[in-house]
């Protein structure tokens, strides 16, 4: 069985190994630590601002005394949920683009290609910056979508190419004969075989949204108050870092951890699925 | 299939032929490249111009200022949002086919302020490239003939980590460290804001100007180095096992001489390709760096533009980076052939 053989790989992996165990602790304190701190974030406390460190806000407080450690967590929830759907639907994006290029060939390959160019050369800050600050009133999930929107486009040309020789292979072949219509060929027998490429894809996908995300809020394109990300509380806290560096370090250090965890994973992901690569 | 002109000792007739069919291709490849950077700009200029309002730079003054007025300076810009985007357009259009950008919000002439802009990117940017590339090949080489040992070890973990801290965390990091320093030592050692200081001149400004360097230098190459280091160190190890460095050995190269020679500049194409696109998208690739450091560069210019509304600005910023995006990916398409001699061109 390949699965068990995969997922064999998997845990004799360190990198994975390390990797799954620091993701899973961070996703842990992001979503059950708020309830052993002793305040909500949207709490203010008018007798501590911007304390340090101490016993009662463990990792100090904001300007307008907001608990470091509440706001942290809260923030790490939206980046994490951030990252995993544009991943999940730039990598969809990508496998249907690529494959329906890939598969029908022809003037639907031309279209769809010369679409994945344009969105390349587009430039995606620009228009990111000026469309997200306009979507204060929607919902968040609008700024996913337009992350999500950027970042398929190199994958969906790997798809493409791999489902170019996927095509001809017997068991495609056969399908095509006996009738099957073509878009349930491509969602059986092409898609499928490309898993590891979209897995992989997908893992190192969060990562860059979870960074993208951090990247566009830090010059307030991002997340719109009175919520918070991540990349809301960084750029806050580079401001007065270097007056009250706990602004700073908790916010970036998680971020960091975050990025670094879903990387090991992602690395040791395609020792496993991919034993031939070494990229 | 083309042989590339660029194997010695080819015959010359058909390599004059190649040359003549490599030619046409690249630039049937290079119109390609107009087009789709025409279409980026206009696409940019037309979000830019129904989306933003320069209007509100102009309502909100004390004393306030006559309607009548500020229709005719944004007129005067053509920034007025009460002609239709499609004049608007056609107005910028045809300026920018003439090499005119038009105007800032306030007036200026964007091409003015561009070329400004530009040789400080450059200014800042082209030692930061230059130094990750050259850092990251060499350290990635020697990781890769060190392979499995303590230094290979470290350079790997090292590098994996530096690539999860984004560039905004580690400027931020390094000013902070800079300010304590400098503090602690009760004089600036080391400079962490702006390009140069104004009040001095020769000499003591170009050491100023150096001084101004050192950190968004380091920010700048502490990423690309890792980048290129795990790139070559992957390339290396495949080079290193095949025939062909054997054989250099085997005919009584020098191991140095063979690694230098043989292997390293067949494993340098992937991280060439990189370097040239990332040479070529040197204007604008360091958005972070030059607002935190403060200076006033091309990635500075669309994060200011955006926030001023300045619509030819942006509009500006985008046809630039799509440009120097396309005229990058060129760039290392050639430099692959350059140095491969088994490339070839469909």
């Amino acid at each position: 069985m390949r699965s068990k053989v995969v997922l064999a790989r998997l845990v004799r992996n360190r990198q994975a190994r390390y990797g799954s165990i620091a993701l899973l602790l961070l996703v842990l304190l992001a979503y059950v630590g708020p309830f052993f701190g002793q305040y909500e974030w949207t709490d203010k406390d008018f007798m501590a601002f911007l304390s340090p460190p101490s016993a009662d806000h463990w990792w100090g407080t904001t300007t307008i005394g907001q608990d470091m450690y509440a706001i942290t967590l809260r923030g790490m929830q939206k980046s994490i949920i951030i990252g995993l759907l544009t991943a999940l639907i730039a990598t969809t994006l990508a496998a249907i683009v690529g494959a329906f290029a890939g598969y029908f060939g022809g003037w639907v390959d031309r279209v769809l290609m010369w679409g994945v160019d344009l969105l390349l050369v587009l430039p995606s800050f620009l228009i990111i910056a000026i469309v997200s600050p306009r979507l204060k009133n929607a919902s968040w999930l609008w700024f996913v979508v337009l992350l999500a929107v950027f970042a398929w486009m190199i994958t969906s040309r790997v798809v493409r190419s791999m489902t170019l020789s996927l095509r001809e292979r017997e068991y495609v072949q056969a399908a095509r004969y006996m009738g099957i219509p073509q878009w349930k060929i491509i969602f059986r027998h092409v898609v499928p075989n490309l898993s590891s490429l979209l897995i992989i894809d997908a893992t190192l996908n969060v990562s860059g949204a979870v960074i993208g995300e951090a990247a566009l809020s830090f010059f307030g394109f991002g997340i719109q108050p009175p919520d918070v990300s991540l990349g809301t509380l960084i750029a806050e806290g580079a401001r007065n870092a270097t007056g009250y560096p706990w602004l700073f370090v908790f916010p970036s250090g998680m971020l960091v951890a975050l990025v670094l965890s879903i990387n090991l994973i992602g690395d040791g992901l395609r020792d496993a699925l991919d034993p031939g690569s070494n990229t | 299939m083309l042989g590339v002109a660029f194997v010695k000792g080819v015959n010359r007739s058909p390599v004059q032929c190649d040359r003549r069919v490599m030619g046409k291709y690249l630039l049937r490849r290079l119109a390609m490249n107009a087009v789709l950077v025409a279409i980026a700009a206009s696409l940019a200029y037309m979000l830019a111009a129904t989306t933003m309002n320069p209007r509100a730079s102009y309502e909100g003054r004390q004393p306030p200022v006559p309607e009548a007025v500020i229709d005719a300076t944004l007129d005067a810009y053509n920034l007025n949002d009460k002609t239709p985007v499609f004049e608007r357009y056609v107005t910028w259009a045809s300026g920018v086919v003439t090499g005119d950008f038009g105007k800032t919000w306030n007036g200026a002439s964007v091409n003015d302020e561009m070329g400004r802009r530009i040789g400080v990117s450059l200014r800042l940017l082209l030692i930061g490239t230059i130094l990750g590339f050259a850092i990251g090949v060499i350290l990635g080489a020697y990781s890769a003939v060190k392979q499995y040992k303590i230094q290979d070890r470290i350079i790997g973990v090292s590098s994996f980590v530096v690539m999860a801290v984004p560039v905004f965390v580690l400027a931020t990091l390094l000013a902070i460290a800079t300010y304590n320093l400098n503090r602690g030592l009760g004089f600036t050692l080391i400079e962490y804001t702006g390009e140069y200081n104004p009040r001095l001149s020769g000499w003591d400004q170009f050491l100023n100007r150096l001084n101004h360097l050192i950190l968004p230098t380091i920010s700048l190459s502490v990423g690309s180095i890792a980048f290129y280091s795990r790139i070559q160190r992957n390339m290396m190890l495949d080079v290193l096992g095949q025939d062909f460095v054997r054989t250099a050995m085997a005919k009584g190269l020098r191991r140095r001489t063979a690694l230098f020679k043989h292997a390293l500049r067949t494993a340098l194409i992937p991280s060439a390709t990189y370097f040239a696109f990332a040479l070529g998208t040197v204007f604008v690739g360091a958005i972070f760096t030059e607002k935190i450091f403060a200076w006033h560069g091309m990635g500075a210019w669309l994060v200011d533009a955006i926030n001023q509304n300045d619509v030819n600005s942006v509009a500006a910023v985008s046809l630039f980076t799509a440009a120097c995006i396309l005229l990058a990916a060129f760039m290392s398409d050639l430099l692959v052939a350059a140095l491969d001699p088994r490339v070839r061109v469909s």
